[in-house]
C-alpha cells in the first residue's frame, strides 16, 4: 500500500507550510495583516500536522526516500524585499499550500476508499483551512499585484 | 436655564414603553442674546457626533449666534447635547480659520489665490497620470463632509482618475459597523431605529459609551430608565461609564477578548433554547456553523478568558433571552478592537437568533462614529462602490458605468478597494505620490503617530489638505484650501438610523473659503475629465444637482432616495431612507419581514472570511444559497496580538470624552467645551496607581513599544491593569517649540480587522511610571466615564453662565407620524 507515502508527503508539507508561513511573516512584518495572517495559517498548518498523526501511526510513515522523486515540499528560508518580493514570497506560498490542498484531496480519496472514518474526519476538518488558505493568498496577491507591477518604484 | 456643562443630559422627561418620547426643545443663544435679536433661523441638523440632532441656526447680522433643536425631528424631539449647543457655531467661527488658500514656498505656507493653488494641484496630478498612471494618486475624505461632496468626490476619483484608493476616515469609525452588516445581511443598512429605544424592555451596549458618543441618544435611554417600565440595561465596556452605572450587569471584560464573550452569550442562547427555530429555519443560514464554533465557550471559559464572572454571563444571557423585546446598539469598543467585525457579528447573530428584528423594541444599531459616515459608505468615497454596489459584480459596476457614461473598465474593481491603512503603506513605499486630504487629520487620529507624522513628510509626496483650520495634518501639505463648513453651504446628510437631513447655508464662509464640493467640481473642470461621448464628467452647478444624481444612483438599491427630495426636507423632519414609491413617508425599521439582501444578484459583498479577510467567491457564496436569508457569520477567538507582558505590562485603550470631537478642531475652539476638557490625561485604576506611587493629578510616563505620552493621571474605576487615554489631544494649540507629548496614538499600533480593515486602537501593551508631583487633579472631566474612583476629592466639572442653556418642556406634540405610517 502506499499510503504512507503520500501521508508522510502531507505531514512534512504541512510542515514545510508551517515554516514558509513563518518566514514571511517576519520577512514582511512592516505590513500588518500579512505579519497576522501568516501567523494565524501557521497555527492552522501546526493543527494539521497534529491531526494527521494518529493516521501516520496507524498506516506508518514512509521513508523519504520512496517518495516520487518529482513532489517537492520545501519551503523558502529567507524573504524578497519590496512589494514585488512580497508579491513573490505569497506566490510560493501558494504554490506549497496549492501543493497541500490536493495532497489532501488524494488522502480523502484514499480514506474513502479504505473505508477509515476516522482519516475521512480529520481531512474534512482540515481540507477546508487549506482552501481558505489559498482564498486569503489569492486575495492579498489580487490586492497587492497592480500596485507592484505598475506603479511601485 | 440649565448648566449643560455640568448637566450634560439635561432635565428628564420620563416616559413608559410604548408611549412617544416628550419634546424638550434645547436652544444656546451668545451672551447677551435673546429670541429677539436674531434675524433668522436656519434648518440644519448637527455635525458633532453621529447621532443627527435636528436643529435650526440662529443668525444675526450675517453670522452664526446660537442655535436650538427642532421639536419636529424624530431623531432629537428638540434637544441637543453640549458640543450642539456650543461647539456647532462657535467653532466654525474662531479667529483662526483659513480664510486664503495656501502653498508651499521656499518650505513655507504662504498665501496664494484660488487659481494658483488648483493650477499647483492639477500640474502636479497631470503630470503623475502622464508618468505613473492613476494608482499614484490616493484621497482620504471624512465623515465630516456632505452627501453631495461624498458622491462627486467618488465619482472624479473612480471615473475621472480611475484609482481605487480612495477611503476615509471613517475607516477608523465606522468601517466595522457596515462590514458586520454587509457580512450578516448581504449589506450595509442599520436594521433598526432610535424608536426601538421607546419599545424595548431591554438594552445591550456593547462597547458604546452612548451617555458620551451620543448624549441625546442616552438622554432618551434615561428618559426611559427614569419612566414606570424601566428597560433592563446590559453594559459591556472596561470603564465604569455612566452606561456601566445605570446597568443591571455590567461586564468589564479584559480588552482584546470580545468575541470570546459573545461566543459565550450565544452558547447559553442555544443551550437554554431562548432562540426561535422557525426563524431561524426560514430567515438564515450557517446554524451548524455557529453551534459548533461557541459550544466550547461556557460561562466558566468566558469568565476565564475576559475576566468577568461567570454568573455576570449568565445574567446577561438571561436578560437577553428572555426579555420581548431587545435593542443592541455597537460602537469602538467593538469597532476599533480586536476581532472586530467577527465579534460585531455575533450581535446580529443573537438578534437572528431569537428573531429580534423589524419590530418595535427589536432592533440592532451598528453605530457609527461621525454625523455623515454613513453617506461616505453610501456614495463610495470611502472605497465601497456607491449606492452599496458589489465590486466583484459586473452588473453593478456597469450600472454605474451608465449613470456616469464611461467605459466599464475605468472604474477600478478589480480587487477590493483600498483602505486607508494600506493607503498610507503605499505612500511610505513611494507607489502613491499624491494625496489628498479633506476634512480630517490624519496627524492626529491614525495609529503609531510618529510613524504616520514620516509618511506625511515625505519630500515624494504631493499632500493637499482641505479644512477649517491649519491642522497638525495641513502643517505637512504643499497646498491648503480653505474649506466652507456647516451653515456655511447646503448639502444633506445621513445618520445612524438612516435619517437623512437637509443643512441649508446660513452665512457666507469666511474670506477665500469654499465649499468641499465647489472645490472638488473645480479640480474635475481643470483636470478636463470627460465621458465615453467626450462630454465634462460632471456638469453639477451646485448641491442640489449632485443630490438629484446621487438620487438617481440609489434607484433600487437598500439606500434608496428617490423619494426624499430637498423640499420634503424643508421644514419637517427627516426622513428615513428607504423612501421611494412602496415607501413614501420613510421606512423606520428594516428586515420586518425577514428578508434580506442576500440574493447573490443584489448583495453588496460575498463577503470575506472573518478570520484572515479572503474574499468568497461568486460560486462559492451562490453555493451557500443565502437568496434572502441571513447569514450567521461564526468566528474562533483568538487572543490579542500584543497582550501585556513583564516589560509593558498593562492593557491600553483609547477613546472619547463628552466635551470633545475628534482632533478639536471645533470643540476645542469653544470655550465652554474647552474649560471642561482642555487638554490631556490618562486613568488608571486605584491599585495600579499605588503601584507606581501616583496620585491624582500627578504626572506619569506612558510607554508602548512605539512611543509615549507624559500627561497627568486621573485616578479612576477603570478596570484595573487597563490604561485609557483620550485622543482629542494633539498640537495645534500646544504652547512652545517642543511640546509635551500628549497625544494617545502615539502609542497604538499599526493593526486592522482583517474584515472591515478598521485600526486596532483598542489593545496595546503598555508601561507607565510617575515622573512628578501633579500641580492639582487631573484635567479630566468629574461628570462622566473620567470620573475621579469614589472617595477622592476633586472639584466637579462647571460650565457657569456660560455653560447655561435653555430648556422649553413640551413645547410641541412630539413627532410620530412616520412611526404610525410605518405600523400601519
Amino acid at each position: 500500500m502506499k499510503l504512507p507515502i503520500y501521508l508522510a508527503l502531507l505531514h512534512r508539507s504541512e510542515q514545510s507550510l508551517a515554516g514558509a508561513f513563518r518566514v514571511v511573516a517576519d520577512g514582511h512584518a512592516a505590513e500588518p495583516d500579512v505579519y497576522s495572517v501568516c501567523q494565524l495559517l501557521a497555527g492552522q498548518c501546526d493543527e494539521h500536522v497534529r491531526a494527521l498523526q494518529p493516521a501516520v501511526q496507524r498506516y506508518g510513515e514512509a521513508d523519504e526516500g520512496d517518495e516520487p522523486e518529482n513532489l517537492h515540499h520545501s519551503g523558502p528560508s529567507r524573504t524578497r524585499s519590496g512589494p514585488v518580493g512580497l508579491l513573490r514570497d505569497l506566490q510560493d506560498l501558494y504554490v506549497l499550500a496549492s501543493l497541500v490542498d490536493v495532497t489532501w484531496t488524494m488522502i480523502k480519496q484514499a480514506a474513502l476508499g479504505l473505508r477509515d472514518i476516522e482519516l475521512r474526519s480529520t481531512v474534512e476538518d482540515c481540507e477546508g483551512q487549506t482552501s481558505m488558505q489559498l482564498d486569503w493568498l489569492r486575495t492579498r496577491m489580487s490586492q497587492a499585484a497592480p500596485q507592484a507591477l505598475i506603479a511601485a518604484r | 436655564m440649565v448648566d449643560r456643562i455640568a448637566d450634560i443630559w439635561g432635565s428628564r422627561t420620563p416616559f413608559q414603553r410604548g408611549a412617544t418620547w416628550p419634546v424638550r426643545v434645547d436652544q444656546k443663544l451668545a451672551d447677551g442674546l435673546s429670541d429677539a435679536d436674531v434675524d433668522r433661523w436656519v434648518q440644519s441638523a448637527c455635525v458633532l457626533c453621529s447621532n443627527g440632532c435636528g436643529c435650526d441656526i440662529a443668525v444675526k447680522d450675517g453670522r452664526m449666534v446660537g442655535v436650538r433643536g427642532r421639536a419636529v425631528d424624530i431623531v432629537n424631539h428638540g434637544r441637543l447635547g453640549p458640543k450642539g449647543l456650543f461647539g456647532s457655531w462657535q467653532g466654525m467661527a474662531s479667529d483662526d480659520r483659513l480664510t486664503s488658500p495656501l502653498i508651499r514656498r521656499g518650505g513655507q505656507l504662504v498665501e496664494c489665490d484660488w487659481d494658483t493653488a488648483m493650477s499647483a494641484i492639477v500640474e502636479r496630478s497631470r503630470a503623475l497620470l502622464a508618468e505613473r498612471g492613476p494608482l499614484s494618486h490616493a484621497f482620504y475624505t471624512s465623515g465630516q463632509l456632505f452627501l453631495e461632496e461624498y458622491y462627486a468626490l467618488a465619482i472624479l476619483g473612480k471615473a475621472g482618475i480611475g484609482t481605487p484608493h480612495m477611503d476615509g476616515n471613517t475607516r477608523l469609525c465606522t468601517a466595522t459597523a457596515a462590514a458586520a452588516m454587509k457580512e450578516s445581511f448581504g449589506s450595509d443598512g442599520q436594521p433598526g431605529s432610535y424608536e426601538d429605544i421607546d419599545e424595548c424592555d431591554a438594552i445591550f451596549l456593547y462597547g458604546h459609551n452612548m451617555a458620551e458618543t451620543q448624549t441625546v441618544l442616552w438622554a432618551r435611554v434615561l428618559d426611559r430608565i427614569e419612566g414606570p417600565d424601566r428597560p433592563a440595561v446590559v453594559c459591556i465596556d472596561p470603564r465604569l461609564t455612566p452606561v456601566a452605572q445605570r446597568a443591571d450587569v455590567h461586564l468589564a471584560v479584559r480588552p482584546g477578548t470580545n468575541l470570546a464573550l459573545m461566543n459565550g452569550l450565544i452558547r447559553e442562547l442555544l443551550h437554554h433554547g431562548w432562540v426561535d427555530e422557525q426563524y431561524i429555519r426560514d430567515h438564515t443560514v450557517n446554524f451548524e456553523e455557529l453551534r459548533e464554533t461557541v459550544e466550547p465557550w461556557t460561562p466558566e471559559a468566558v469568565a476565564e478568558v475576559c475576566g468577568v464572572p461567570a454568573d455576570d454571563v449568565r445574567r446577561a444571557a438571561r436578560i437577553f433571552g428572555t426579555s420581548q423585546r431587545v435593542l443592541s446598539t455597537a460602537l469602538q469598543g467593538f469597532y476599533q478592537a480586536s476581532q472586530a467585525t467577527a465579534s460585531s457579528c455575533q450581535i446580529n447573530n443573537m438578534h437572528l437568533l431569537r428573531g429580534l428584528l423589524g419590530r418595535p423594541g427589536c432592533g440592532v444599531l451598528q453605530m457609527n462614529g461621525q454625523p455623515t459616515a454613513q453617506n461616505n459608505r453610501e456614495c463610495g468615497a470611502d472605497g465601497d462602490l456607491s449606492g452599496f454596489r458589489n465590486w466583484a459584480n459586473a452588473a453593478h459596476v456597469q450600472e454605474l458605468a451608465d449613470l456616469w457614461n464611461v467605459d466599464i473598465d475605468v472604474i477600478p474593481h478589480w480587487a477590493p478597494p483600498t483602505h486607508a491603512m494600506q493607503i498610507f503603506r503605499y505612500i511610505e513605499q513611494g507607489s502613491i505620490d499624491f494625496l489628498w486630504v479633506s476634512a480630517t487629520n490624519p496627524a492626529v487620529s491614525m495609529p503609531q503617530l510618529p510613524r504616520i507624522r514620516d509618511i506625511l513628510g515625505r519630500t515624494e509626496l504631493f499632500l493637499v489638505v482641505q479644512d477649517l483650520y491649519l491642522t497638525e495634518t495641513a502643517r505637512y501639505a504643499d497646498v491648503v484650501l480653505p474649506a466652507a463648513g456647516w451653515g456655511e453651504k447646503t448639502g444633506t446628510f445621513t445618520n445612524v438610523n438612516r435619517t437623512v437631513h437637509l443643512s441649508e447655508k446660513a452665512v457666507e464662509p469666511p474670506g477665500q473659503a469654499r465649499p468641499d464640493l465647489d472645490i472638488f467640481l473645480d479640480y474635475a473642470r481643470r483636470m478636463d475629465f470627460r465621458t465615453k461621448d467626450g462630454g465634462p464628467l460632471l456638469t453639477w452647478e451646485g448641491p442640489e444637482d449632485a443630490y438629484r444624481a446621487w438620487q438617481d444612483c440609489t434607484r433600487g438599491r437598500p439606500c434608496d432616495y428617490t423619494g426624499i427630495t430637498y423640499e420634503r426636507l424643508r421644514g419637517g423632519s427627516g426622513i428615513p431612507w428607504p423612501c421611494n414609491e412602496e415607501h413614501p413617508d420613510g421606512t423606520i425599521r428594516l428586515y420586518g419581514d425577514g428578508v434580506f439582501p442576500t440574493d447573490p444578484d443584489y448583495c453588496e459583498t460575498y463577503g470575506l472570511d472573518l478570520a484572515t479577510g479572503a474574499a468568497v467567491s461568486e460560486q462559492a457564496y451562490r453555493a451557500g444559497s443565502p437568496a434572502g436569508r441571513a447569514i450567521l457569520r461564526a468566528a474562533q477567538y483568538h487572543p490579542q496580538h500584543e497582550p501585556p507582558d513583564a516589560d509593558y505590562p498593562l492593557s491600553y485603550t483609547t477613546g472619547r470624552t463628552v466635551y470633545q470631537f475628534h482632533t478639536r478642531t471645533k470643540t476645542g475652539r469653544a470655550r465652554q467645551l474647552n474649560q471642561a476638557a482642555p487638554s490631556a490625561w490618562v486613568e488608571i485604576s486605584v491599585p495600579d496607581a499605588a503601584r507606581i506611587g501616583a496620585a491624582e493629578g500627578d504626572i506619569v510616563r506612558v510607554a508602548s513599544r512605539r512611543g509615549e505620552i507624559v500627561v497627568p493621571a486621573r485616578i479612576s474605576d477603570i478596570r484595573e491593569g487597563t490604561v485609557f487615554a483620550p485622543f482629542h489631544y494633539g498640537y495645534w494649540d500646544a504652547a512652545g517649540a517642543a511640546p509635551a507629548a500628549t497625544a494617545a496614538n502615539e502609542l497604538t499600533m499599526t493593526e486592522w480587522d482583517p474584515v472591515s480593515k478598521q485600526p486596532n486602537f483598542k489593545n496595546a501593551a503598555v508601561r507607565i511610571e510617575k515622573v512628578a508631583d501633579g500641580a492639582g487633579p487631573a484635567p479630566a472631566p468629574t461628570t462622566a466615564g473620567s470620573h475621579p474612583a469614589a472617595g477622592t476629592d476633586v472639584p466637579a466639572t462647571r460650565g457657569g453662565a456660560p455653560g447655561e442653556a435653555s430648556e422649553t418642556m413640551g413645547a410641541a406634540v412630539p413627532p410620530g407620524g412616520a412611526i404610525q405610517a410605518a405600523r400601519s
